[in-house]
């Protein structure tokens, strides 16, 4: 989207290309219709100038009230659609929302307190609709943090956009499409590459592999992506030669040798790109060669789009796609004062190639959801029994890493008698955690240790920290 | 205990923890039908890691991703010889 300062609407119908289409199981919407139409109940002009909250459950209809609501609202709030009820009150109030769009999977209790609540639908209906922008509307996107509420990231379409400015529409439109939701930065790159030129082919929540490559493969998509946790499932699902596409797009985990060789046996004509991005520092480079890890000419290069560079083998962006902060007070600056971003993401060298080496200060990336230690640990010592903790990430061949905890016990505890046994204690950590915790970040292993370092500041000696 | 039968208890055990229905082992069982998710798979491939000491998928050759439970095992077969 070559936007110059327009919404996401102007832009779509100035590329004077056949509208783009969205395709869900149920419905394949021609986004050429929102001419005269409205997935917001005939209540776009309510939200002119408001800081909406998109709560929808449905995927479709929050890519519909994005696009209609891009120059309009002043911001949009984009909610995943597993975002944990409790978390909503805080979210609210940090994005100052005084509207939301909601539908009839929306938590009754999500939105409560919010003066204009619009019921959106994943199709639309006739309506008077201007669509005339006029107002640089903030994308607000989630991640996650460390007391499990998210953290709110701030962008604007231009910085969403950026990696496609000057790229000139392909002479035959593209399918798209993507294994991620488009509310994560991930999906939303594709979203957004798919308004410039093409169509996108949906995925929905809990849609089984099998029946959503075979959307796939009906819709004749050319472009796909996911995470190297979403194509490791394709592969093994045994329905992956059904699909035929022409570029095979893996992002938001460290692609791994055995998955890129994988796809390239099974997509032999296709280009296998992995690309490294964050909801924060942008999309800063895609790899082709086929190779893990990625060229260290890439670092330092000067006159590219994005600059490089690895201080202390952290690796470091700065790219007119970075988000300019966080909201809310006492945030830590996304940017430093020179534009660079750090990324936390620890990087080798070797051979030539820099070769991602996991999170700094331990957070765990499994299958492109983000654990903080710090919220499972709480959680583990919470026990009785437990002296300290420390949750840590395995690696494994099938998520990328797995969570994984280390626990030092007390010898005795006032009240509690004689201490269980390990295996009644690691039990019952493991049902506390399932009780609190999304499942991928219960500690898959338990391990019961002498002792934990701990270091001259008193504080727990993370790996890599 | 047989490569074959540390897969099996390992796969039972998991699902029971991971609170999933596991469909009867056969080899001809496609891994998508089992019942098991690409988290249980994760705890199952590192459990194995630790007590058969090998992880396949982490291998330097190439690995041909299992589709079904005797590929899976034949993968651990073929790697622990």
């Amino acid at each position: 989207m070559r936007n110059e300062g327009r919404s996401l609407w102007v832009s779509l119908r100035a590329a004077g290309l056949p509208a783009p289409r969205l395709k869900t199981a149920q419905r394949d919407i021609d986004l050429g219709d929102l001419a005269g139409a409205s997935c917001l109940a005939g209540a776009l002009e309510n939200l002119r100038g408001r800081s909406v909250l998109i709560a929808v459950q449905d995927q479709l209809t929050a890519a519909l009230a994005l696009i209609e609501l891009d120059g309009i609202a002043r911001r949009m709030i984009l909610c995943t659609p597993d975002l944990p009820v409790e978390h909503y009150p805080g979210l609210i109030a940090t994005a100052g929302a005084d509207a939301c769009v909601r539908d009839a999977g929306t938590p009754a209790a999500a939105t409560t307190g919010i003066p204009i609540v619009i019921e959106a639908a994943p199709a639309l209906a006739k309506a008077a609709v201007a669509c005339a922008g006029g107002i640089a509307t903030e994308w607000i996107l989630l991640t996650s943090g460390t007391t499990g509420a998210p953290k709110l990231v701030l962008h604007t379409l231009e910085s969403l956009t950026s990696a496609l400015v000057g790229t000139s529409p392909p002479p035959r439109p593209l399918i798209w499409s993507t294994f991620y939701d488009i509310r994560r930065y991930g999906g939303l790159q594709i979203f957004l590459r798919a308004l410039h030129a093409g169509s996108l082919v949906l995925s929905a929540a809990k849609e089984p592999m099998v029946e959503f490559l075979g959307r796939v493969a009906a819709a004749g998509v050319t472009h796909i992506s996911g995470t190297p946790s979403h194509w490791r499932q394709a592969l093994m699902s045994g329905a992956a030669g059904q699909i035929s596409p022409y570029y095979v797009r893996l992002s938001g985990e460290i692609a791994d040798q055995a998955v890129l060789d994988g796809l390239r046996a099974s997509f032999p004509q296709a280009i296998v790109a992995h690309a490294f991005a964050s909801t924060e520092a942008g999309v800063a480079f895609e790899v082709r060669d086929g190779q893990a890890g990625f060229p260290e000419s890439l670092v330092g290069a000067p006159g590219g789009r994005v600059d490089m560079r690895v201080p202390e083998d952290t690796l470091w962006i700065r790219s007119p796609g970075a988000a300019q902060r966080y909201l809310g007070e006492g945030m830590e600056a996304i940017r430093q004062p020179d534009g660079f971003v750090d990324t936390g993401d620890r990087v080798e060298l070797r051979a030539g190639r820099y070769y991602f080496a996991g999170r700094r200060g331990g957070v765990i990336n499994v299958g492109g959801q983000k654990v903080h230690p710090e919220e499972v640990e709480a959680v583990i010592n919470t026990h009785p029994w437990v002296r300290m903790s420390l949750v840590k990430a395995r690696r494994n061949a099938i998520t990328g890493a797995i969570v994984t905890a280390d626990i030092v016990l007390a010898d005795e505890v006032p009240g509690q008698g004689s201490r269980p046994s390990a295996p009644a204690l690691t039990q019952e950590l493991t049902r506390r955690c399932r009780a609190a915790l999304a499942p991928f970040k219960v500690p898959a292993m338990i391990r019961i240790v002498p002792f934990l370092e701990v270091s001259a500041a008193g504080k727990l000696v993370r790996p890599g920290a | 205990m047989s490569v074959r039968s540390t897969i099996t208890s390992q796969f039972q055990q998991v699902a029971v923890e991971q609170e999933r229905t596991l469909s009867a082992l056969s080899d001809e069982l496609k891994l998508v039908q089992s019942g098991l998710d690409s988290l249980s798979f994760a705890i199952i491939v590192a459990r194995l890691e630790d007590s058969l000491g090998i992880d396949p998928f982490n291998a330097s050759d190439a690995v041909e991703f299992p589709v079904t439970f005797g590929d899976f095992v034949k993968l651990y077969e073929n790697f622990a010889k």
